[in-house]
């Protein structure tokens, strides 16, 4: 136990003299969160728009005040044809023209239906539809005020709520996912790197004629950054509720030990990683192209699986981030407990265990 | 309690890289591997200190098999690598502290058995390794092997790249080491330092050529050894090459080391024939052979 606590002590050295690992293992994680948070956001605020009214009655007038009134549009500029719809679009400063038909009001009285057309640059396709479902929003509502009171034969007005996360919120959703890439990130790539460095540096060949075991050296690589992994994971969680407000809905310890969990899974894949190659460059290589893009892609971090074709649906099963980032906003955004989240726990325990066995087999006691 | 070899090969991929050794290494014996780079002397230190596992052949150190019984081979050698392989990072003090702590020691414990080496750095204890002199991280090293009491130690040619002094400094330590009851196996490519040990193993190209004292070996060799000066280097090679009676012909320091094919050779007769070649400032003179003659002679077959 001595020679253990020994060599974590080392380890630890290692840790706090290299200024680099140290940037990388906290100055990365607040780097993310904030740039996730703040400059990555598919939120409509403020966005501006241009208007285009032909008609100039009190309905248009009314609808484009209500919308320039709401927190999520600005009117930045009046047209006066549609010729200069395109020539605006081009100057690239608007993201929405609305488009009022001629004579609106006359034909909203007199037929009962007016057109509004409303276009959007879908250079940016998820901002522009939540642009135009905001806008048919703004106008419903219009709508049913004018309504009020007047009979109608039939009318459907869908009421949608968005649940776990009202305000759409995307911080909410990077939140659990940059926390996600972190863990991994940190986890396996420190390890697979303080591993290989050892190889590299000819301090494995002594380590190896030395009474230390290889599971002794192998735990003892991976205890600091279980530390180090948990500070980071209480810095994410810590900055989520305290800058971007971010409810945590379930329970903290909960999500705590599920934290631990994928820091153990990662830090395995790392020595796996480590098993396999010889150079630190190469096993940086590897943990930041193999780890980090499948990570990004196929995690739901992004990109909802749902919606991939049907074989990166599959591949996606033994990416292990997408199992904790599922437990994460299980956790964090709805509230539930192990039993709704046992399912993912077992299946990232069964990877953990895997990873460890396979790397504990693949562990050379020798040099070749 | 020593080391035993017996017939040890060992092939990377289609390079033999120790051919058939055998050789045996009596307790507390100075013991030295004397070859140039490639010869197949790290090789055979890293199947001793079982890092590698040899094609064919069986080996014991310190009365373990290298092969079945690591284990106990791992508690009980110091292996100093060819390359400086400590941590960096850490200072002498903690490298020190943490391979006593992994060997189950502690520095206080041994600390008579490395205070030799010990002292030279102990005033630089606070300072990284990486930031020491060649000769200060050998006896960093050294301190390092030493600090579990090894029964044998290995030292893959642990003066190369340290200053004559300390090399000197060094092979002192080790005739200390010695008395203390360790069994020292070292390598090393310079020859001035084989007549160091008690006895030394010749080594090239993976085979053992000769094993005995360096005083024996330097006995065997059949030849007379003459140190030839001339002022220019260059020619005086090339013409003794062409001598028709010349044996061998090698560059040694200053001079040119060379034998000759028949019993009686007469010097003045090289005089002449060298003088004829436009060289001037020739001499001739009978020296005593050393080790790299013998090495020389041996390799020539």
């Amino acid at each position: 136990m001595k020679r253990f606590l020994g060599f974590v002590r080392k380890e630890f050295y290692h840790i706090f003299r290299d200024k680099r690992s140290l940037f990388i293992l906290f100055g990365m994680p607040v780097a993310q969160i904030l740039l996730f948070g703040f400059a990555i956001t598919n939120e409509i605020n403020n966005v501006d728009i241009a208007v285009l009214n032909q008609s100039k009655d009190v309905n248009t007038q009314e609808i484009t005040q209500k919308i320039d009134a709401s927190k999520y549009f600005t009117i930045k500029r009046f047209l006066t044809s549609e010729k200069e719809i395109e020539e605006a679009f081009k100057k690239g400063d608007i993201k929405a023209v609305i488009n009022f038909e001629k004579d609106f009001s006359e034909h909203l009285i007199k037929e009962g239906q007016g057109s509004i057309q409303i276009l959007t640059d879908a250079t940016d396709p998820n901002t522009a539809s939540a642009i135009t479902n905001y806008i048919s929003s703004i106008i419903q509502s219009y709508q049913q005020q004018q309504n009020q009171g007047v009979q109608m034969d039939y009318q459907i007005h869908p009421e949608v709520r968005m649940v776990y996360n009202p305000e759409l919120k995307s911080v909410f959703m990077f939140v659990p996912g940059v926390m996600t890439i972190i863990l991994m990130l940190v986890s396996a790539m420190m390890t697979s790197i303080s591993i290989t460095r050892e190889k590299e540096l000819g301090t494995m060949e002594i380590l190896l004629v030395s009474p230390l075991s290889s599971f002794q050296v192998i735990v003892g690589k991976v205890v600091p950054y279980i530390f180090l992994s948990m500070i980071n994971a209480a810095i994410i969680i810590f900055l989520g509720i305290t800058v971007f407000k971010m409810p945590i809905a379930g329970n903290l310890i909960l999500l705590g030990l599920e934290s631990v969990l994928f820091i153990i899974t990662s830090l395995a894949l790392g020595i796996l990683i480590s098993t396999m190659v010889k150079t630190q460059q190469t096993a940086m290589m590897i943990s930041l192209m193999g780890l980090m893009l499948p990570v990004i892609l196929l995690s739901g971090f992004i990109f909802p699986i749902s919606s991939m074709p049907a074989p990166l649906q599959v591949i996606s099963n033994i990416v292990p981030a997408k199992w904790f980032i599922t437990i994460a906003k299980g956790i964090m955004l709805k509230g539930v407990g192990l039993g709704y989240l046992w399912k993912e726990t077992l299946i990232l325990i069964g990877m953990t265990v895997f990873f460890i066995a396979l790397s504990i087999k693949k562990y050379k006691i020798r040099l070749e | 309690m020593g080391i035993l070899v017996e017939n040890i090969s060992k092939s990377y991929k289609n390079v033999a890289a120790v051919k058939d050794i055998s050789f045996e290494v009596k307790p507390g014996e100075l013991y030295g591997l004397i070859g140039p780079d490639g010869a197949g002397k790290t090789t055979l230190f890293r199947i001793l200190t079982t890092l590698l596992v040899a094609d064919k052949g069986q080996a014991k150190v310190a009365g373990y098999d290298v092969v079945q019984d690591y284990k106990n081979i791992r508690h009980s050698v110091g292996y100093m690598p060819g390359r400086f392989s400590l941590y960096q990072d850490l200072t002498i003090e903690e490298n020190l502290n943490f391979f006593a702590t992994i060997f189950g020691t502690s520095i206080e414990e041994n600390y008579d058995l490395i205070k030799d080496v010990y002292e030279q750095i102990e005033p630089f204890k606070n300072r990284r390794a990486g930031k020491l002199s060649g000769g200060m991280k050998q006896k960093l090293a050294l301190s390092c092997a030493l600090i579990h009491k090894p029964k044998v130690l290995f030292l893959d040619e642990p003066t190369t790249g340290v200053d004559p002094v300390s090399r000197k400094e060094f092979w002192e330590m080790l005739k200390r080491l010695q008395q203390k009851d360790i069994t020292i196996l070292v390598s090393t490519p310079y020859m001035d330092e084989a007549a160091l040990c008690d006895r030394i193993a010749l080594i090239q190209e993976g085979k053992i050529l000769e094993i005995d004292s360096p005083e024996a070996i330097v006995k065997k060799l059949p030849k007379k050894i003459y140190d030839i000066y001339a002022s220019n280097m260059y020619g005086l090679l090339t013409a003794l090459k062409d001598f028709e009676h010349a044996h061998s012909v090698f560059p040694f320091g200053e001079f040119v080391h060379y034998t000759d094919k028949r019993e009686g050779f007469d010097s003045n007769e090289l005089k002449i024939y060298l003088e004829n070649k436009n060289l001037q400032d020739v001499s001739i003179s009978l020296t005593e052979p050393d080790i790299e003659d013998v090495f020389m002679e041996l390799s020539r077959k």
